[in-house]
C-alpha cells in the first residue's frame, strides 16, 4: 500500500478524470461521516440543552440553555449505579472466562500433533450452523439451577466459535513449531510452554479476545432479560432497557415534578443522558483499542 | 514414534502398534486435552444438550416428567403453528425483513470500503475509519433508545420535517415504518464495521497490478472495475454465502427492542414470537417447534447456497 501512495505521489502527470474522481470520493466520504457523527453529536448536545429547547426543536448545531440536570437526575438514582456495579462484574468476571477457556481450546486445537483435533474442531464449528435453539437452551441454564444468578449471563456464552477460529489461527500462524521442539527438549510442559512462551508472544490475540469479550458482555441485555427477574442483579442495559423504550425506570428519578409535560420533557432529557451515561466507559476507550478491533477482523476473515 | 513403527515390523503387528501410538500420542498430549476441556464441557453442555432437548417439539413437554417422561406426540405442535392465522405473517415479516435487510445492507459495505480504499490522506482514511467503526459498539439497547428519541412525535426527525412544511409522522406507531427504521438502523450501525473485511481484501491486491493497469492508460475508474473489484470478489462471496445462510437468524434483540403495541402487524418476527410464546407463556414444546422449524429452514438455506455459489464461483464454506 504505502509503496503504492508513494508511487502515485511522483506520478505528477494526473489525468484530469482522476482529479474529478478524488474530488468527487472527498466529498461523499465526507457526507457518509457526517452521517455517521451527526446522530452521535446530537445525543450529547441534546443531553446537555434545556428540554424544552430541544421540544421545540431549536437545538441543531450548539447546545442550548445549558443544564446538566439531566445528569443530576441520573446520577442521583441508585438504580443506575446499582446497573453500572453490576454490568462491571458480569464483564469482568465474564471475559476472565471467555478469554481463558478460548484462548486454551485454541491452543490445543492450533497443535497439529493433537490427535482428534479436526473431531473437535467440527464438533465446535457445528454449533454456528445448528443450535437447539432458544427454549432449550433456556430449560437447561433453568434446570443447572442458574436462573437469577450471574453465571446464567457468563456461563452459555462461556465460549464465541468465532473467537476460537481466530485465536486458533493466530496461534498456527505465529508460534514456530521450532519453538515447540526446543522448549520440549529443555524438558518443557505443554502447560509450561503455554504460559511461558506462547501467551507472552500472543499479546495482541489476548487484547483482541478480551475487547470482542469485554465489549459483548457490557451490551448485552437478552440474556439478563430472560434469565434474571430479581432488579437487584440487572445490569446495565436493562435498567436502560426499561429507561428509554419502556419509560419506566425515570418515573422515579422525575418524581418531584407536578405537571405531566414536564415529566415528559425532563424524562426525554433523562433518555438523552443515560445513552451517554451507558456509552462512556466504551467512548473513551474506543479510540486506543480501535485497532485491536480491526486486527481481530481481520485474522478471522483471512480464514474466513 | 514413527521410529518406533519402523524398528519392530515383524515383532509387533502394524495394528498393535498403530493403537499403541495413538494411545501414547494422546497421553503426551494429556496436558492440552485438559486445556480443551472447558471449552468442550461448555459447547456439550449449553449446544449438544440443548439439541437433544429439541425433542420437546414432538412432545407435550411436562417440567416434572422431563424430557424422557413427557409424552410423545408427533408433529402436533408444528402442524398447530402451520394452521394458525399468524403462520403466513411471521414468515413474510421474517422473510420480509431479512432478504431486504441483505439487499440493501450487503453491497453497502463493498461501495464503502472501495471509497475508503481511494482516500489519498491517510490521515484523513484513518480519521474515517475511526469514525465510520464507532456505531458498531453501541449496545442494541442504545441504538433502539436512539431511534426511540430521534423518531418520536417531537424528537428531531419530525422537528425536521416541520422545517420542510411536512407534517409530523408519528413513526414507532406506524406498522409500515418498522421495517425501513429496523434495516436504516443497521446500516447506520454496521455498514463501516463490515467494510473492514474488503479493506483487508483491498490492502492485498499487489501494487504491481495497479501499476500496470496505470502504464495501460487506466485512470481511477477503471482500476476499481477491473483490479479491485475483481480482488474482493471471493471475500464478497463467501460473506453473501454466510448472510444468506443467516437470512432467518434476524436480528432478534432489536426487532424486540423496537417492537410498540402498534406495530406489532409488522414487527413481529419468528424469533420474538418464539420468546413470547415460549418464555412468557410458556408454552414451551409450542415455541421449541416454531424454533426448530426456524433452524432447519435456515439449515437448509445454508447447505444450497454453499452448493449453488461452488458451482458458480467455485468458493464456498466447505
Amino acid at each position: 500500500m504505502s509503496i503504492l501512495a508513494l508511487k502515485n505521489k511522483r506520478m505528477t502527470r494526473k489525468s484530469k478524470e482522476d482529479k474529478v474522481f478524488d474530488i468527487i470520493n472527498f466529498f461523499l466520504v465526507a457526507i457518509i461521516l457526517l452521517l455517521v457523527v451527526y446522530p452521535l453529536y446530537f445525543i450529547i448536545i441534546a443531553s446537555i440543552s434545556d428540554p424544552n429547547m430541544i421540544y421545540e426543536g431549536k437545538v441543531w448545531l450548539l447546545p442550548k440553555e445549558l443544564t446538566l440536570e439531566g445528569y443530576q437526575r441520573i446520577f442521583g438514582d441508585s438504580k443506575i449505579w446499582l446497573g453500572y456495579k453490576n454490568s462491571i462484574i458480569y464483564t469482568v468476571v465474564g471475559t476472565i472466562v471467555n478469554v481463558s477457556f478460548t484462548l486454551m481450546a485454541a491452543y490445543a486445537l492450533s497443535r497439529k500433533d493433537l490427535y482428534g483435533r479436526n473431531v473437535i474442531m467440527f464438533l465446535f464449528l457445528m454449533t454456528m450452523f445448528f443450535s437447539g435453539g432458544l427454549i432449550p437452551t433456556y430449560l437447561v441454564v433453568k434446570n443447572l439451577g442458574l436462573l437469577n444468578t450471574m453465571w446464567a449471563l457468563i456461563l452459555p456464552k462461556a465460549v464465541a466459535v468465532w473467537n476460537v477460529i481466530v485465536a486458533k489461527t493466530f496461534f498456527e500462524s505465529s508460534i514456530p513449531g521450532e519453538l515447540l521442539e526446543a522448549a520440549r527438549i529443555d524438558g518443557c510442559s505443554d502447560a509450561k510452554f503455554f504460559w511461558k512462551i506462547v501467551l507472552p508472544l500472543s499479546k495482541p490475540i489476548v487484547a483482541v479476545m478480551v475487547l470482542f469479550y469485554a465489549v459483548g458482555h457490557w451490551n448485552s441485555y437478552f440474556d439478563a432479560l430472560i434469565y434474571l427477574n430479581n432488579e437487584n442483579l440487572y445490569p446495565l442495559q436493562l435498567i436502560l432497557r426499561n429507561i428509554l423504550i419502556q419509560n419506566q425506570a425515570s418515573t422515579m428519578m422525575i418524581s418531584d415534578l407536578d405537571s405531566l409535560a414536564a415529566k415528559q420533557r425532563v424524562s426525554e432529557l433523562i433518555k438523552y443522558g443515560v445513552i451517554i451515561v451507558a456509552s462512556i466507559p466504551l467512548l473513551i476507550v474506543y479510540p486506543f483499542v480501535q485497532k485491536y478491533f480491526v486486527k481481530g477482523v481481520m485474522i478471522g476473515g483471512i480464514k474466513g | 514414534m514413527e521410529v518406533a513403527r519402523k524398528a519392530n515390523p515383524i515383532i509387533d503387528s502394524p495394528i498393535q502398534v498403530r493403537k499403541a501410538s495413538k494411545l501414547k500420542k494422546i497421553l503426551s498430549n494429556y496436558q492440552l486435552y485438559l486445556f480443551l476441556l472447558p471449552a468442550l464441557v461448555y459447547f456439550i453442555v449449553f449446544h449438544y444438550v440443548p439439541m437433544y432437548g429439541i425433542l420437546i417439539a414432538f412432545k407435550d413437554f411436562v417440567a416434572t416428567k422431563g424430557i424422557m417422561g413427557s409424552p410423545w406426540v408427533g408433529f402436533k405442535h408444528f402442524e398447530r403453528f402451520f394452521d394458525s392465522y399468524q403462520f403466513w405473517i411471521l414468515i413474510k415479516n421474517t422473510l420480509g425483513l431479512s432478504v431486504i435487510q441483505l439487499i440493501v445492507g450487503f453491497p453497502l459495505p463493498i461501495f464503502l470500503a472501495l471509497m475508503m480504499n481511494q482516500i489519498r490522506s491517510d490521515k484523513y482514511k484513518r480519521f474515517v475509519q475511526t469514525v465510520v467503526y464507532a456505531p458498531h459498539f453501541i449496545s442494541v439497547v442504545v441504538l433502539a433508545g436512539m431511534i426511540y428519541v430521534f423518531f418520536s412525535n417531537n424528537g428531531l426527525i419530525n422537528n425536521l420535517i416541520l422545517i420542510f412544511g411536512g407534517d409530523p409522522i408519528s413513526f414507532m406507531a406506524k406498522p409500515d415504518w418498522f421495517k425501513p427504521l429496523y434495516i436504516a438502523s443497521g446500516v447506520w450501525q454496521e455498514t463501516g464495521w463490515a467494510a473492514i473485511i474488503y479493506l483487508a481484501a483491498l490492502a492485498g491486491v499487489s501494487p504491481e497490478l495497479h501499476e500496470a493497469a496505470v502504464m495501460d492508460g487506466a485512470n481511477k475508474w477503471q482500476r476499481i472495475f477491473h483490479v479491485d473489484i475483481p480482488a474482493i470478489m471471493p471475500t464478497a462471496v463467501i460473506l453473501l454465502i454466510l448472510n444468506v445462510g443467516n437470512i432467518m437468524n434476524i436480528g432478534f434483540e432489536k426487532a424486540y427492542l423496537l417492537q410498540t403495541p402498534m406495530n406489532q402487524p409488522a414487527a413481529e418476527i419468528i424469533p420474538t414470537y418464539v420468546y413470547k410464546m415460549g418464555l412468557q407463556q410458556a408454552q414451551y414444546s409450542f415455541a421449541a417447534a416454531v424454533g426448530l422449524f426456524n433452524s432447519v429452514i435456515n439449515l437448509v438455506l445454508l447447505v444450497l447456497v454453499n452448493k449453488f455459489a461452488k458451482k458458480l464461483s467455485g468458493t464456498g464454506l466447505w
